[in-house]
């Protein structure tokens, strides 16, 4: 199958998948503003989702993704490490155009995959994985989202894991948007640079959302969230 | 005028594959700053010989930068800094500063295994060309050459992507030891003319299948190569191979 | 004379020859072609165009290069186009046209009949190129551009920017490599010719050496085919590539393959002079710059002086003081004069004090007033890598803007002169390519076929895959359609290895000089006995003490030479040993050549032999043969033999270019 057997084939799965995590990620960072505005909007999501077919079956997806493109990330790097040799240069001279972050994506990766064990211990642990299997006598209820938030940033030790979760994040996306675009044959001398610029942009915003999130949760614990409005006709909690 | 310089060169040796390799050092003194890189270590190796030694062994021809015969690994750039991009033939003295030490490696990638000192073996990119780098087209009596108009934006393209040379630079310079800005300079160069399109897919498919086959790595888009090339060959032809493959895939 | 020189030219008029010579030579069957394999030795234009165009015909071809890859043979190097007789232009250009101004530009010393199928087939090989995928420069409208060159009054010269030469290579290169995926050619790389095995009186193999282990190695043939290139290396300094190198030409004409026309040295007139005695090689700059660009020297000697002193710069001197001299002496072609007018026209300056440089062996070719005319933009687009080229190697730009006198812009010069460039002469061959050995052919620069006395700029590439793609893979059937006949043979014959152990035996008697000097100090001095006494400007007294001069230098080679190392593995200093003693045995022949010559045409300039006005005076009474030159052994002078030339399309007259 040539999307395991070129080397082509295997760059485009992670092309496909990674920009599948970052429209995710878009995904996630905009629920998590509206934490930031109203708690109860924001528990009324993380009902909705609750432990649903649905949702489950989307975090199975998304699993399925993250798994690919981190198993993938290895097949590729040990196969480039193969293909350098083992004899290193005694002097190496980066050049200016070279990205910091293009050269260690998988360093970043695995900063990104320790930080999402972090996150999945702190949120879905408690949240998704309790409702599934019944748990009781958390601090919280499964769908308290909001919650959770609050008691995970009072912590400044997580603050600045996630602080410097969310840096690594950014550099990946920063070169993973356009190189996905890239890989997928959609660049050339004029969307290069397009597709460089938007995603700059992008992970940017994204980034920001995320972090605004934490930082209002750990240094203005109490001003967050008060806003009193339901947001969907339909709230099941 | 001329200013004279001295420096030290600090070159590898390394005698044959299986040898792990070493460096050795060789001070050269009062080079005039007009003088080529290459010329500089010809002077070294008079003094090697003179001295009863076995000279510096290293890949050189037509030293005007298109034979793309020179590779060496100038501190720590391929074909060692220019501004605008040049092979090592064309590395003069003056980019240097006196009393520096200058030192020489050869490629390094296991594409590329050594042959002698900074000599590699680069036949590997000879075996992706036969894969499919041409098109099938036999001598004889084809149609008169202007039978076929190619817009002058699509030649000079072509043009650009047919510059590369196949020194090597960017499987040297990569991390990944990927030669992918090589394939897809001579994809793109035939993808952008009408005569190649009737076998772009099977082109595509087959150069990039040797190339994997060769052992060279995967492209990560980290621009290494383009940096270095020294007839600026950009990833824009990568992007084209991929979409050249990706298509080909999707159409079997 | 006792031996009769057949060039075995066709018969009837010239324009019909080579029509009349393919409807009646004989072929080869397809099934015998299978049982037949050819040599070819080199994968420049010539040796890729016939190996890829043998194969496709389905002969067994061993293909050899000393490169890494047959990519990297010379040819590649060649910068301006290559010319062809399309008439694209509507300028008036017609095959008759092209033959004619080949012949011209050769001063009357090429064979009509190879010239005229050589402007036959010139249309041919850009319909090939084309559909290969050479990426030609185009108009808008999509069609091809032409420019003009040295020696022609029409726009016949197709390019590929500045690197003509490297896309016509890589195209046959990739034709060369579809056959090699098909396994009709057998690579070697990295292997060198050192002999060829002559078993019957026929060319049946050749002895390698593989550069890398150091071993010989025997291949057999039907027939060998050598495309080694030319001979310019032998003056050291020239614009070659440094590999190059005459061995396997000299090896067969040590085997009894003539030697034509060797004084026929071609230098070229752009190049960028020389800097100092560490200089390596010389870099051309392509004639085509002559298009745009004017060649001139200082009017008053004082300018001259100051130049050269250094206190004063090219662009300080304004238009009325500068000597345009080429458009002076040669209104009608001004700047785009033959190279070997040029360049003597340049010496001439030079000697009489007018250089530019420190040297005083310069002049300036300006573009001040095409850019003032067209933009640097425009410029830029035509020679864009040339002027790269020239500041990484100088440290000037060529579009930098120095000066302005009188509202006129002057902007900085190149400084060129000429240099070795290109060798006419060449292992001789009848009309087949086939040299006086049966069996054996010579194709490209490597023969002394098309050029006469000088060639024109952007004919070399012509000429190259002329006889690569179209005219051997022709002629040679009517030698192998024979051979099919013969038993293959086999590489245990006692000849092979007579060949090899002589090989063997000139490797080890290198390798034991055990002198006190390197290869290259040896290989400067020969160079500059060549450039002084057989270079430019040659007298009978210069070429005596040239030849003297030799002898003792190939004395000092013989018993002071240093080569470390062994015949195991790769040894870079042995190979060159081997090419410098071919350089010595071809460094005389030139010499033997140029004094027999008593006349001046084309490349070869005897000072004795000129018109008052300081033009080359030929002598078509005396001197109007191919000399071929026979080897008689190490210690003997080699013999002349002469092959006259007769011309019935063309009247032989004085060459013009003044009007």
């Amino acid at each position: 199958m040539w999307l395991f057997n070129s080397s082509i084939g295997r760059k485009l799965v992670m092309s496909i998948t990674g920009f599948a995590l970052v429209l995710f990620i878009t995904f996630h960072g905009c629920m998590n503003v509206v934490a930031l505005i109203s708690g109860e909007a924001y528990n009324t999501i993380c009902a909705l989702l609750g432990s649903n077919w649905y949702a489950i079956a989307a975090t199975m997806g998304l699993a399925a993704l993250v798994a690919i493109h981190i198993i993938y990330a290895f097949i590729l790097t040990i196969q480039n490490r193969k293909a350098r040799g083992s004899n290193k240069y005694a002097v190496t001279d980066k050049p200016e155009k070279v990205e910091w972050a293009s050269q260690n994506m998988l360093v970043l990766g695995i900063i990104i995959c320790l930080g999402l064990l972090l996150h999945l211990f702190n949120f879905w642990y408690n949240m998704m994985f309790a409702e599934i299997i019944g748990a009781e006598g958390l601090k919280y209820g499964p769908a308290d989202g909001f919650n959770w938030i609050k008691e995970t940033f009072s912590n400044p030790v997580f603050s600045i894991l996630y602080i410097i979760w969310l840096i690594a994040i950014w550099f990946h996306l920063t070169h993973g948007m356009w190189s996905s675009m890239q890989t997928l044959g959609l660049s050339g001398h004029v969307w290069f640079k397009r597709w460089k610029c938007i995603g700059q942009v992008w992970s940017t915003v994204i980034m920001a959302l995320f972090l605004i999130v934490v930082l209002g949760f750990w240094l203005f614990p109490d001003a967050v969230g008060k806003c009193d409005f339901k947001l969907l006709p339909f709230a099941v909690g | 005028m001329a200013k004279n310089l001295n420096v030290t060169i600090k070159f590898w040796k390394q005698n044959g594959p299986k040898d792990k390799g070493h460096f050795e050092t060789h001070d050269l003194k009062n080079i005039p700053d007009d003088t080529s890189f290459l010329e500089a270590l010809d002077i070294m190796n008079e003094e090697l010989i003179a001295a009863g030694k076995e000279p510096f062994v290293f890949d050189h021809d037509c030293r005007e930068g298109i034979c793309g015969m020179c590779s060496l690994y100038i501190n720590g750039t391929p074909h060692g800094k220019t501004e605008r991009g040049a092979t090592t033939c064309q590395l003069y003295m003056r980019r240097f500063k006196n009393g520096e030490t200058i030192t020489v490696e050869p490629w390094r990638s296991a594409g590329f295994p050594v042959i002698k000192d900074c000599m590699v073996d680069r036949s590997a990119f000879d075996k992706i060309i036969q894969a499919g780098g041409y098109t099938t087209v036999r001598t004889g009596a084809p149609q008169d050459a202007n039978a076929i108009l190619i817009p002058k934006q699509d030649a000079d393209e072509a043009m650009d992507c047919a510059s590369c040379i196949g020194c090597g630079a960017c499987v040297a310079a990569c991390k990944n030891g990927s030669a992918m800005l090589f394939v897809s300079s001579k994809v793109s160069q035939l993808a952008l003319l009408p005569q190649g399109r009737p076998e772009a897919a099977k082109r595509a498919k087959a150069m990039v299948a040797k190339m994997d086959e060769l052992g060279f790595g995967n492209c990560t888009n980290t621009r290494a190569c383009e940096a270095v090339c020294p007839k600026c060959e950009t990833i824009a032809n990568i992007a084209r191979l991929n979409r050249e493959f990706i298509k080909a895939k999707l159409a079997d | 004379m006792a031996i009769k020189i057949d060039s075995k030219i066709p018969e009837g008029p010239v324009a019909e020859k080579w029509s009349n010579y393919k409807a009646h030579q004989r072929l080869v069957n397809p099934k015998n072609k299978l049982k037949l394999d050819v040599i070819v030795v080199g994968t420049g234009l010539a040796g890729a165009s016939a190996a890829a165009s043998l194969a496709e015909m389905g002969f067994n071809v061993l293909n050899f290069c000393i490169q890494d890859s047959p990519r990297r043979a010379h040819s590649i190097a060649a910068q301006g186009g290559i010319n062809a007789a399309k008439n694209y232009q509507n300028d008036g250009d017609s095959v008759y046209r092209l033959f004619y101004d080949t012949v011209k530009g050769g001063d009357y010393r090429a064979r009509e009949a190879n010239v005229y199928r050589l402007a036959e087939v010139s249309n041919n090989i850009i319909d090939q190129c084309v559909a290969q995928g050479v990426p030609f420069a185009r108009e808008y409208g999509g069609t091809l551009a032409n420019r003009s060159f040295g020696g022609a009054q029409v726009s016949r010269t197709f390019y590929a920017k500045g690197q003509t030469g490297q896309q016509l290579l890589l195209g046959a290169y990739s034709a060369l490599s579809a056959q090699v995926q098909a396994g009709k050619v057998k690579l070697y790389t990295r292997y060198e010719m050192e002999d060829v095995v002559i078993v019957d009186g026929k060319a049946r193999g050749i002895i390698a050496k593989n550069l890398v282990s150091g071993k010989l190695e025997r291949f057999s043939a039907n027939a060998v085919v050598i495309a080694t290139g030319g001979y310019g290396n032998t003056y050291f300094l020239s614009t070659n590539a440094m590999g190059c190198n005459c061995t396997a030409a000299v090896q067969c004409y040590r085997k009894g393959a003539y030697m034509a026309n060797p004084s026929y040295v071609q230098i070229h007139p752009t190049c960028i002079p020389v800097h100092g005695d560490k200089q390596s090689k010389l870099t051309l700059m392509s004639e085509s710059l002559r298009n745009d660009g004017r060649i001139w020297v200082p009017k008053k000697i004082e300018d001259a002086k100051a130049l050269q002193a250094g206190t004063k710069e090219g662009w300080e001197i304004p238009e009325e003081d500068r000597d345009y001299y080429l458009e002076r002496r040669y209104p009608a072609f001004g700047n785009l004069v033959p190279r070997d007018v040029a360049s003597r026209a340049a010496k001439e300056r030079c000697d009489k004090g007018f250089g530019v440089n420190n040297t005083g062996l310069a002049v300036f070719l300006d573009f001040s007033e095409s850019i003032n005319r067209l933009g640097l933009d425009a410029m830029k687009q035509r020679y864009g890598n040339l002027f790269d080229m020239y500041e990484e190697i100088t440290d000037v730009y060529p579009g930098d803007l120095a000066n302005e006198i009188n509202g006129v812009k002057y902007y900085k010069p190149m400084m060129i002169y000429p240099a070795i460039h290109y060798t006419m002469g060449g292992v001789w061959v009848d009309y087949e390519l086939q040299t006086s050995i049966p069996g054996l052919f010579a194709i490209g620069e490597c023969n002394f076929s098309d050029h006469g006395a000088n060639r024109l700029g952007a004919s070399a590439l012509m000429q190259g895959l002329a006889d690569g793609y179209f005219v051997l893979p022709y002629t040679i059937q009517n030698y192998l359609a024979d051979q099919s006949l013969w038993p293959r043979v086999s590489t245990d014959l006692p000849e092979f290895a007579e060949t090899e152990k002589a090989v063997d035996a000139e490797l080890t008697r290198l390798l034991n000089i055990k002198g006190k000097r390197s290869v290259d100090s040896i290989h400067k001095e020969l160079g500059h006995i060549m450039w002084e006494y057989v270079g430019m400007g040659r007298t009978a007294e210069g070429l005596k003490t040239g030849i003297q001069k030799m002898k003792e230098l190939q004395k000092e080679f013989d018993t002071n030479l240093f080569v470390p190392g062994t015949k195991e593995g790769l040894n870079v200093e042995l190979d060159k040993a081997v090419h410098l003693r071919d350089f010595f045995t071809m460094g005389e022949l030139v010499a033997h050549d140029a004094l027999s010559r008593n006349e001046s045409c084309g490349g070869h300039f005897r000072e004795e032999y000129q018109t008052e006005e300081g033009e080359a005076k030929r002598d078509d009474a005396n001197f109007f043969y191919v000399g071929c030159w026979e080897y008689k052994g190490a210690d003997k002078d080699p013999e002349l033999i002469k092959e006259p030339l007769e011309y019935e399309a063309i009247k032989v007259q004085t060459r013009n270019y003044k009007n």
